[in-house]
């Protein structure tokens, strides 16, 4: 609880929680967190029992689409989105991985299609071993999680 | 199977790869049916493989219909730097069925959904080749009588070898056991390994070509290119060590038969050709036949 305090409070909005440190950054470009025009706070390395350290964003008056909210999974499963109304979480869930991918991650091999010509990437996603792998539609090699590169 | 593009080996069910094996059987009986006739088919080669080029070439041409195409990129408008996506949009324009091969993985893929003629992969890059493993597989069903239980070795280069690939994918839906003999540094990738231990098919790995091929239905021999050492020595070192040669071939069993997908350098030695338990020129002419089949019921024409 006291973490979330350190990160100021917002009265409506959106508070992307429980992500880990190291994920912030990548999650950011993700979701174009850099692009809002609303009120951002976010908080970095802060203390958490269960992840050691944890990375908050709080962005106002946005509700980001459910299809922007999976592609946080991609990267960070355990993270939790809260809707906050007049102070409150009135909704909170789970990231989801969403079966499909589009867009905006790059395919990791160079001979593909989607790094040649102007296609956009499209993958399906599989888990195996905990681990998330991108298939991709074209070229069918598997772009792996630690591979997983965003198209600006 | 109909207007239905052939891009991946995934792309047809067990039961549609037995259609075109059965009827590639009745184009290998009886190969002059002018089925094609009032038919253009376009062979686009963005880069130059002259031996599939051919034997896609012939089975059109077996079926009565017309070929339109270039054979190298060099020859056609890509040169002055149309995209793959215009090119397709224009022929499909002009040809029933578009053939391609090209350089770029995952470019048949998206001819295939921009085109409004259906497409058949030809070859993309390292990616898929599928009418090359239906070929393989007529040639196996055809020699053996079945595709199920069979014992299969696999030889040369496992790691980079598209073909090989596409036809352990497609053997194991028939209980096959694999055998892989290959230079250490060119073996099977793990992920294919990790596919048969999920669907529970036995795989031995050998890095010699010895007397356990006395075991085998099938040996599928593949070239091993220099180009894919960074040492030149290792090459040095191993190329002689997956040579197929006749004498090695005395106990084997009746029913063997050596297949290769061509073209061949040194790995089969020449005189194996007159062995009995050589297919690989017999499995070159069931290409074409199989290409026949393969576009005869992709134009719903059988």
């Amino acid at each position: 609880m006291k973490s979330e305090l350190t990160v100021k409070a917002i009265e409506n909005g959106t508070v992307i929680d429980h992500l880990q440190a190291n994920n912030l950054y990548k999650i950011i470009s993700i979701i174009g967190v850099d692009n809002v025009d609303t009120e951002v706070f976010i908080g970095n390395n802060l203390e958490s029992k269960k992840l050691g350290k944890k990375a908050i964003i709080k962005i106002a008056d946005k509700f980001p689409s459910m299809d922007d909210i999976n592609k946080i999974a991609l990267i960070d499963p355990n993270a939790v989105i809260n809707i906050i109304k007049d102070y409150k979480v009135v909704e909170k869930q789970h990231v989801k991985l969403p079966d499909t991918i589009h867009k905006f991650v790059k395919c990791i091999n160079p001979k593909c299609i989607t790094n040649h010509d102007n296609v956009e990437t499209k993958f399906n996603v599989l888990i195996k071993d905990g681990k998330v792998g991108l298939k991709c539609y074209y070229c069918e090699k598997i772009t792996g999680q630690n591979n997983i590169e965003v198209i600006k | 199977m109909k207007n239905k593009s052939l891009i991946s080996i995934n792309d047809f069910s067990k039961e549609e790869y037995f259609k075109i094996l059965d009827l590639a059987e009745e184009f290998q009986q009886n190969p002059n049916q002018k089925l094609l006739d009032n038919h253009v088919v376009a062979s686009l080669f963005f880069e130059p493989s002259t031996r599939t080029r051919l034997s896609f070439e012939t089975a059109v041409q077996r079926l009565g219909g017309r070929v339109i195409g270039f054979s190298e990129a060099s020859s056609s408008s890509v040169s002055k730097g149309e995209s793959l996506k215009d090119t397709i949009l224009t022929v499909s324009r002009y040809a029933d069925l578009i053939i391609m091969r090209h350089p770029i993985e995952g470019s048949s893929r998206h001819a295939s959904d921009v085109s409004n003629k259906p497409v058949i992969n030809a070859g993309d890059g390292s990616n898929q080749h599928p009418t090359q493993c239906m070929l393989d597989l007529f040639s196996i069903r055809k020699t053996q009588g079945t595709l199920e239980n069979l014992n299969l070795f696999l030889v040369g280069d496992l790691k980079y070898g598209r073909t090989v690939h596409s036809l352990l994918m497609a053997m194991a839906q028939f209980n096959p056991v694999f055998n892989f003999v290959s230079p250490p540094s060119l073996r099977m990738p793990q992920e294919y390994k990790d596919f048969l231990d999920e669907k529970g098919i036995k795989y031995y790995e050998h890095d010699k070509l010895d007397e356990n091929i006395n075991h085998a239905d099938i040996v599928y021999v593949t070239r091993v290119q220099r180009e894919r050492f960074s040492d030149p020595m290792e090459y040095e070192k191993v190329k002689n060590a997956y040579i197929l040669k006749n004498k090695m071939l005395e106990n084997t069993k009746p029913n063997l038969k050596i297949l290769h997908p061509l073209p061949r350098v040194n790995e089969i030695s020449t005189d194996v050709d007159e062995n009995s338990k050589a297919y690989y020129f017999d499995q070159a002419e069931n290409g074409v036949y199989t290409r026949m089949a393969i576009m005869a019921l992709i134009l719903g024409l059988k």
